[in-house]
């Protein structure tokens, strides 16, 4: 199916998510970061289904927006809010990070400015209907070692959490 | 106008270069340990964007399973950092990012 409207989906989503995302930064209560930020993947998921990539954006809204914010949402949950709500929003060294923030954002400018065009576009007509297949097959054929040292990286990952958050070992 | 409506990977470039800049902002001055760790998941979104727009221009799904294995590096970071964040919470009572600084000079 060919794509619809696709500079009004695409204008609106990167809204969202710039707006999100700069409610993540500037919200004092981390409750409402993390909804900002679960907004904020949402509608990435829904950029990755302009760019066909079904999978990744289901990969993302069942690990990310389903998995990672639980687990945010749960430590927020733990460690106690009312304190830290009441105190400053931005850390000591909040004008040198802005500096350099700033120093960065310039940098991304001056290599937009400079190197425009430097991305052709391809004529890319084919339009995928076997994307997931074609996932799992480079998944567990080329990629194959990178996915086992994936999983014993959620292993030391999982070991680690543990070890990390428990009061006697 | 005509660059506005025909949407190319560069739009999807300018945009995670945004979302990018947002995370940065976050971790360097936020105080609050939870707000940076999830400003690092903005900034590891914005590459993800980047990751998949590039599969996109390029027509393979290289660069889709390359944002996969982001996705799970992403939960593995995120665990490991909350962790350690409780066992910081635990220790000085606090989520204040100043309090950190027992490797200062």
């Amino acid at each position: 199916m060919a794509p619809v409207a696709t500079p009004f989906f695409f204008y609106m989503l990167s809204g969202i998510m710039l707006i999100g995302g700069i409610l993540v930064i500037t919200r004092k209560n981390p409750v409402h970061s993390a909804l900002a930020l679960i907004t904020v993947l949402l509608a990435q998921a829904a950029i990755y289904l302009m760019l066909y990539a079904p999978f990744v954006a289901g990969v993302q809204i069942i690990l990310y927006a389903g998995g990672i914010m639980v687990l945010f949402l749960f430590v927020i949950m733990l460690v106690n809010i009312d304190r830290a709500a009441k105190e400053r929003t931005f850390n000591s060294q909040w004008l040198v990070g802005s500096v350099a923030a700033i120093a960065l954002g310039g940098l991304f400018v001056a290599v937009y400015i400079k190197g425009n065009n430097i991305f052709p576009e391809h004529a890319l007509s084919v339009i995928e209907n076997d994307n997931t297949q074609k996932v799992a097959t480079m998944l567990y054929g080329q990629y194959m070692f990178a996915f086992e040292i994936a999983s014993l990286l959620l292993l030391v990952a999982i070991i680690g959490a543990v070890v990390m958050a428990k009061k006697r070992i | 106008m005509e660059s506005m409506l025909h949407i190319t990977t560069l739009h999807y470039l300018v945009l995670g270069a945004a979302l990018f800049l947002l995370g940065v902002i976050g971790v360097l001055t936020r105080r609050n340990v939870v707000i940076v760790l999830m400003s690092i998941e903005l900034i590891l979104n914005a590459v993800n964007l980047n990751l998949v727009a590039f599969s996109r221009l390029w027509g393979g799904v290289h660069g889709q399973i390359f944002a996969i294995f982001v996705i799970t590096d992403a939960a593995a970071e995120a665990a490991v950092g909350l962790g350690i964040l409780i066992a910081f919470f635990r220790n000085k009572e606090t989520v204040n990012i100043d309090e950190v600084h027992l490797l200062k000079w």
